[in-house]
């Protein structure tokens, strides 16, 4: 395609996959809102518990909105949520959603970007220092190592990383004390055993998918003829190699950063770290409807987020893309 | 590196996986029975309050005892049963409906084909872990949650997989036959295509199961799923993470049953991942 038509292909099929994440935004906030509300059990009463008055269940029924039809009830909590009104939670304090989730969201969003950026260049670095050396001892002990912690869950994998370093060789607390408002880029000791369980969790998933696809770069034929017209090997795992794995790698990345949204869940718990994970989890427990949509819907929406952005940086890094459009 | 060097590499690297998947079979093996029959060999009855809180590992006690003075080791022994008999049956309710969505869609194709790929879409949109919570929230915490969400995550991947492997047989001379002999719809996808695609679904069902156990463990985990005081290993995690420091073995022998089943499972549908590819090619 000439020059004027492929930017205008390529501007169409970026527009066309935006429009992709607005749909899927809209059925998971329908599947969001119906799953917290019209399956079995009143809420009203399971949240008022066993001993409630007929009228105070009637009464928050009431403030639910519970005695309208579903789609009526649907499309009022979707505009409030697209003019940013969270509501109310229903559980001890009545405190607005928005100001209940505002510190977890902060604190999440510090462990998550402390793991991608420690995990990120680690996992490319092996990954391709793996897909090089194919078959040699590095390559060997990465895949072995590899193959063994994607099985273990995360909790496990936390629970004797705090055995290694907070029991046995106590140089690190077992539990973060992160306590409401302090910032926790201010006790960085707090962060170490999260983060490194989320990094020895998910690397090995990353470094898999780097080293296939360096592989596959290096055994491709504009490598060969590189080696036969004598450029340096390492100009040439840099120049194409590096390159050619980007496609890949960028979806690779952005698998991680979704699995890490639900990985985060199970390691905030475990070490008692105040962010979404342990929000959500607390909210489901005393079914505090309001606050697990909102976290259901801001997880979902990142998810979708960060899928559309690595789509968008695929078709715009890999050629071969863009022409197919 | 030459090619015969490399081709000696991997004869090398054969050998040693041989033989760390006999090992991990054998280990995958032991775990299994471990999880389904330990409560019989359990020296005390897991749920019993049998001596003084947190005694370390000894003669009487040989896991210790936890905060309410409960038999470590019968705890372990009977701990896996629970989450290994969810797992399957979660991935037994999601195969059954899996395979009929799937055989439709790729029998028939049209509307179920495209509304099967839309919930596909869907379903990837969402965190397997923030489905079945949400899902929790609704339901309420049990361990029927963790059976219908377990399902639910992978219906549309099970589905998909059917579809395609019915669309590579629907074609074949025996289905055709099978027409003109005048057999009807039902009869073809029973008799004549779902034998023949069942090998892929089994082989696909292992791997499933394994990431089913993991949900499930975590959920368990996190408080959702199997509620205390009943045994489960991720369940004891949670129950005794604060007491770490005070009794280690509470933590230690459940963290290490997960693990090694976990590690199996994964190791062995590996190795049968890797036979059925080059079976193939």
């Amino acid at each position: 395609m000439p020059g004027a038509a492929s930017s205008h292909g390529l501007i169409w099929m970026i527009l066309r996959r935006i429009g992709v994440a607005l749909v899927l935004a809209l059925v998971v906030s329908f599947l969001v809102y119906a799953a917290t509300t019209v399956l079995p059990g009143d809420v009203a009463a399971a949240v008022l518990g066993r001993n409630a008055t007929p009228e105070a269940v009637a009464a928050l029924r009431e403030q639910l909105g519970l005695g309208d039809p579903f789609v009526q009830r649907y499309l009022g909590w979707l505009g409030d949520l697209v003019r940013g009104d969270l509501g109310t939670s229903l559980a001890g304090t009545r405190m607005p959603v928005s100001e209940l989730i505002a510190t977890p969201v902060r604190n999440t969003a510090v462990l998550a970007g402390a793991t991608l950026l420690l995990l990120v260049p680690l996992a490319l670095l092996v990954g391709i220092l793996s897909g090089v050396r194919q078959g040699r001892s590095l390559d060997r002990a990465a895949a072995g190592v590899s193959l063994t912690l994607t099985a273990v869950p995360e909790f496990v994998i936390g629970a004797l990383l705090v055995l290694a370093l907070a029991v046995y060789v106590p140089v690190l607390p077992a539990v973060s004390l992160v306590s409401g408002d302090v910032n926790p880029l201010t006790v960085p000791e707090f962060l170490v055993l999260p983060v490194l369980t989320l990094i020895i969790a998910g690397a090995a998933y990353l470094i898999r998918i780097v080293r296939i696809s360096t592989i596959e770069a290096m055994a491709t034929d504009y490598v060969e003829a590189a080696r036969l017209a004598g450029v340096p090997e390492r100009r040439i795992v840099v120049r194409y190699a590096v390159r050619n794995s980007l496609a890949p790698t960028i979806q690779a990345v952005s698998a991680t950063a979704q699995w890490l949204l639900g990985g985060v869940f199970i390691v905030e718990v475990l070490f008692a770290y105040p962010g979404v994970g342990n929000a959500l989890v607390t909210a489901v427990q005393v079914r505090d409807v309001p606050v697990i949509q909102a976290i259901a819907m801001l997880l979902a929406l990142a998810f979708i987020l960060i899928n559309l952005v690595a789509d968008i940086a695929t078709i715009l890094v890999d050629p071969r893309l863009r022409a197919a459009a | 590196m030459s090619a015969p060097d490399r081709r000696g590499a991997e004869r090398r690297s054969g050998v040693s996986w041989r033989g760390a998947v006999g090992v991990w079979a054998v280990v995958g093996g032991i775990m299994l029975a471990v999880a389904l029959a330990g409560s019989l060999v359990a020296p005390y009855d897991p749920a019993a309050l049998v001596g003084k809180s947190f005694l370390l590992p000894g003669p009487d006690h040989w896991f210790g005892t936890d905060a309410l003075g409960r038999d470590v080791l019968s705890r372990v022994l009977a701990g896996g049963r629970t989450a290994v008999l969810l797992a399957v049956a979660a991935i037994v309710v999601a195969e059954a409906a899996g395979c009929v969505i799937g055989l439709v869609a790729g029998y028939r194709g049209g509307l179920v084909d495209a509304v099967l790929m839309r919930m596909n879409d869907v379903l990837l949109a969402f965190p397997a872990l923030l489905l079945v919570l949400v899902l929790a929230a609704g339901l309420g915490p049990g361990t029927v949650v963790l059976v219908v969400g377990v399902a639910v995550v992978n219906i549309p991947g099970i589905a998909r997989l059917a579809r395609a492997a019915t669309l590579g047989v629907a074609t074949t001379g025996y289905v055709e036959s099978a027409l003109v002999r005048g057999e009807g719809t039902a009869a073809i996808l029973r008799r004549e295509i779902l034998p023949n695609i069942a090998p892929t679904i089994v082989a696909d069902a292992g791997v499933r199961f394994a990431g089913a156990f993991l949900i499930i463990a975590g959920l368990n985990f996190l408080g959702i799923g199997i509620q205390p005081p009943a045994p489960d290993w991720a369940t004891m995690i949670a129950e005794n993470r604060s007491y770490i420091t005070l009794q280690p073995w509470t933590v230690i022998a459940p963290t290490a049953c997960i693990a090694l089943f976990a590690i199996s499972v994964n190791i062995v549908g590996e190795a049968v991942a890797r036979r059925r590819s080059r079976g193939r090619a």
